[in-house]
């Protein structure tokens, strides 16, 4: 429309119209030409640069895909790492469901998988966010024993009470712990009916050797004094497609970890893969205390048919350290 | 009049006993921060929780002092509106009771924090779900109601000491003149102090209420065997009353010895105050029976672990000593006149709030000693929580706090409310022609 009014007024008027095409035309090449020189003048620096480096990176995205990106177009965020990661955690990996089955038949309690979890998310020896128990529902009943981590409730009551929203349920399934937000009111460990959650009663684990490291929300590590944590079903190695620590670690096959969208869950030790429903329908699977109605993300299966006798743990706990 | 002035104000004033006491309270108050200050330091772990006792005497505590604080909605406004005339002279008392354990009931829950330096997130980041953010809000709500409770009566008593009573420190003039807010005994300022009070004295009501169930529903919105109870929150309600009655007679015999006032703190306020007790202990026995015998029938599993654990395990003793020693046998007693005139009375307060302590410490540990699933592999002390000696001191701290706010009011404000008392006589303490 304005366009418009300007021609009908360049046609009415001649002389004004030549003027304004001659400005229009110098405008134009002195745009080409600075172009130009600054095409130019840029070309050469990138040159020079390659020349210097020019080798090229694979890097995995955020919605899990290969890149390979030259390292001269890297530059690192002027972002706070730590509130890169915890804006990150905030939101699940899209279109899964994570699940875990574990399969109490096959449990000899060789506790690597707590091993492996201790390891990871830097937890001294008494602090479980797995932990392996010894069961026995009835006196007529077999012991067995029995790997207990977070449940990854879908109706999680830890959630409901936390007062400031440090831990919180994502679209993945998973519960996690902000430690960065968490107040340590332990209202969360009191609603939990799992004993799931562990508290930094003084300085976590090599504290002063962590200290200042940038905060990843998935692996809760570095862990925080006076803060809450737990299991986290390793998000961080969910992001990566990876198996969680402890069903990697596991020697005896009890671990399978998938998602249920997919309806697939692979064994951490055969890395077999199978059908979730399958799996669950096959053997039986139950839920802990599912009467709660917390709707948990971990099914077992039952101790039945197993293969070997039952050794009772040897009861050496840890020292506080 | 004067007599009155004189009888119910002659205890304000800078004496060395108050500076013997001050001085005793500051120092223990000293002592007592230091163990906090080594808390911030290093942590929750200089106290004897652990993961899955991880409530102990803090929250205990904190429980206690909310429980205690509910008793100036008892007597002023249960009792003061029913038209109960003998409550008149303690219902300052018992507001400042009610004012100091509110007040020092949210700082013991932040002593309780492994991060207080976010306390401010509970406001940032708060969350409309969490019971917490409900707790913080009716207390906030019920301690300003109070305040306001405590405050208002007291006007008209400043501004006839500012004037009359000669006796007055030079320094605490400038304080009475300023709170007295330029009271003239005007009809329309008693209109409006009157007016207000009434408001205050209906609105405390449900305040009070909410302050103690919602303190109750920390742990009856959980799924744990001993705390899932449907009857928690009128549970609380009126242990609260037996401990804060206990509470208000405990502090009416020391200001009668202290600031003798015998004449207006008599024997029939002892006497009346030992029945609200019974009656509150007698709501309370019903509650209890109604905590431990239903569960205690059906014996769910998890249910039967926690009843054998206070009856006869763990927390026997305790248990026993708290339901027959701090309960049964001072209900029994004070069914006898003789056992409430004012020393015996007094004793037996010590013994109930004593017992009241103890029973908040066995509603919150014994259920964290015994969740669903079994404590295996850890360490001793995760297994059986026993108190530190600084989490004890830090828990001390929160009652020097408390006492050091009671002494203030009451020594620096008079006890019994001065012009309701010559108003009650007859008198108007305003006009001066009078005797």
């Amino acid at each position: 429309m304005d366009e418009n009014t300007v021609n009908n007024r360049d046609e009415q008027d001649p002389s004004k119209s030549s003027r304004r095409n001659f400005l229009k035309n110098i405008g134009l090449l002195g745009a080409g030409v600075a172009a130009g020189a600054g095409a130019l003048y840029s070309g050469d620096i990138f040159e020079k640069k390659k020349a210097a480096t020019g080798e090229s990176k694979v890097l995995l995205t955020q919605d899990n895909k290969l890149v390979e990106v030259d390292s001269l177009e890297l530059k690192a965020l002027a972002k706070n790492p730590t509130k890169l990661m915890l804006e990150k955690g905030r939101e699940g990996i899209e279109g899964r469901r994570w699940v875990m089955v574990i399969d109490l038949s096959k449990c000899r309690n060789a506790r690597r998988c707590i091993a492996a979890c201790q390891e990871a998310h830097q937890l001294k020896p008494e602090q479980y966010h797995l932990n392996t128990l010894q069961m026995q529902d009835s006196p007529g009943t077999a012991p067995y024993h029995m790997p207990k981590n977070c449940q990854h409730c879908d109706n999680p009551p830890c959630v409901a009470v936390c007062p400031v929203d440090a831990t919180y349920k994502r679209g993945d399934g998973i519960v996690l712990i902000d430690n960065e937000r968490c107040i340590g009111c332990r209202f969360c460990m009191a609603a939990c009916p799992y004993s799931a959650r562990i508290f930094h009663w003084t300085s976590p684990k090599d504290s002063d050797k962590h200290n200042g490291e940038a905060y990843n929300v998935e692996l809760n590590v570095p862990q925080k004094l006076g803060t809450i944590s737990k299991c986290l079903f390793s998000a961080d190695r969910c992001r990566e497609g990876k198996l969680p620590y402890c069903v990697s670690a596991c020697p005896n096959g009890v671990y399978y970890f998938g998602d249920e969208n997919e309806d697939a869950v692979t064994n951490g030790t055969t890395k077999e893969t199978v059908r979730l429903s399958k799996l669950l329908r096959d053997n039986g699977a139950y839920q802990l205390m599912p009467e709660l109605g917390t709707k948990p993300r971990v099914y077992y299966l039952p101790p039945k048919n197993r293969l070997f006798p039952f050794e009772p743990a040897t009861d050496e706990s840890p020292k506080e350290g | 009049m004067d007599q009155i002035i004189n009888d119910l104000s002659h205890h304000i004033r800078l004496n060395k006993g108050f500076f013997l006491w001050m001085g005793f309270l500051a120092l223990a108050f000293l002592a007592c921060l230091y163990a906090y200050v080594q808390q911030l330091r290093y942590g929750l772990g200089v106290a004897g929780i652990r993961d899955y006792i991880s409530w102990g005497l803090y929250i205990s505590n904190f429980v206690f002092f909310v429980a205690s604080s509910l008793i100036g909605m008892l007597i002023s406004a249960v009792l003061g509106l029913i038209g109960l005339k003998w409550v008149q002279p303690i219902t300052r008392i018992a507001e400042t009771i009610a004012v100091a354990f509110a007040a020092v009931a949210g700082l013991v829950i932040v002593m309780d924090m492994g991060r207080p330096e976010r306390l401010a997130y509970v406001f940032l980041y708060a969350r409309f779900q969490s019971p917490i953010l409900w707790d913080v809000t009716v207390i906030t709500t019920y301690f300003v109601i109070s305040l306001l409770l405590l405050f208002l009566p007291m006007i008209p008593d400043m501004a006839v000491l500012y004037k009359r009573f000669g006796n007055l420190p030079g320094w605490l003039k400038p304080v009475y003149k300023v709170l007295s807010l330029n009271w003239t005994d005007h009809p329309e300022q008693n209109r409006i102090i009157h007016r207000s009070m009434y408001i205050l004295l209906i609105l405390i009501i449900p305040a009070a209420l909410s302050i103690h169930t919602v303190t109750s529903w920390l742990f009856a919105l959980t799924v744990r065997p001993g705390w899932d109870s449907t009857i928690f929150g009128p549970y609380f309600v009126s242990g609260a009353f037996v401990a804060g009655s206990a509470a208000v007679i405990i502090a009416m015999f020391f200001f009668r010895k202290n600031y003798k006032l015998q004449d207006y703190l008599t024997d029939l306020h002892f006497n009346n105050m030992g029945k609200v007790l019974v009656l509150v202990a007698f709501v309370y026995l019903y509650f209890n029976i109604n905590e431990y015998l239903v569960p205690g029938y059906k014996l769910k599993r998890a249910d039967a672990i926690h009843l054998r654990e206070l009856m006869s395990g763990h927390f026997a003793i305790t248990f026993w000593l708290v339901q027959v020693g701090g309960l049964l046998i001072p209900i029994a007693l004070m069914l006898f006149r003789k056992m409430r005139r004012p020393l015996p009375l007094t004793l037996i307060s010590v013994v109930v709030l004593i017992a009241a302590w103890f029973k908040r410490y066995l509603i919150v540990v014994p259920t964290l000693a015994h969740p669903f699933l079994p404590i295996q592999h850890v360490p001793d002390n995760f297994r059986v929580y026993t108190p530190t000696l600084t989490e004890i001191a830090i828990t001390l701290l929160s009652f020097i706090l408390v006492l050091i706010i009671i002494t203030l009011i009451s020594k620096f404000f008079p006890v019994i409310p001065v012009v309701e008392t010559a108003k009650e006589k007859g008198l108007d303490p305003l006009k001066s022609n009078e005797s």
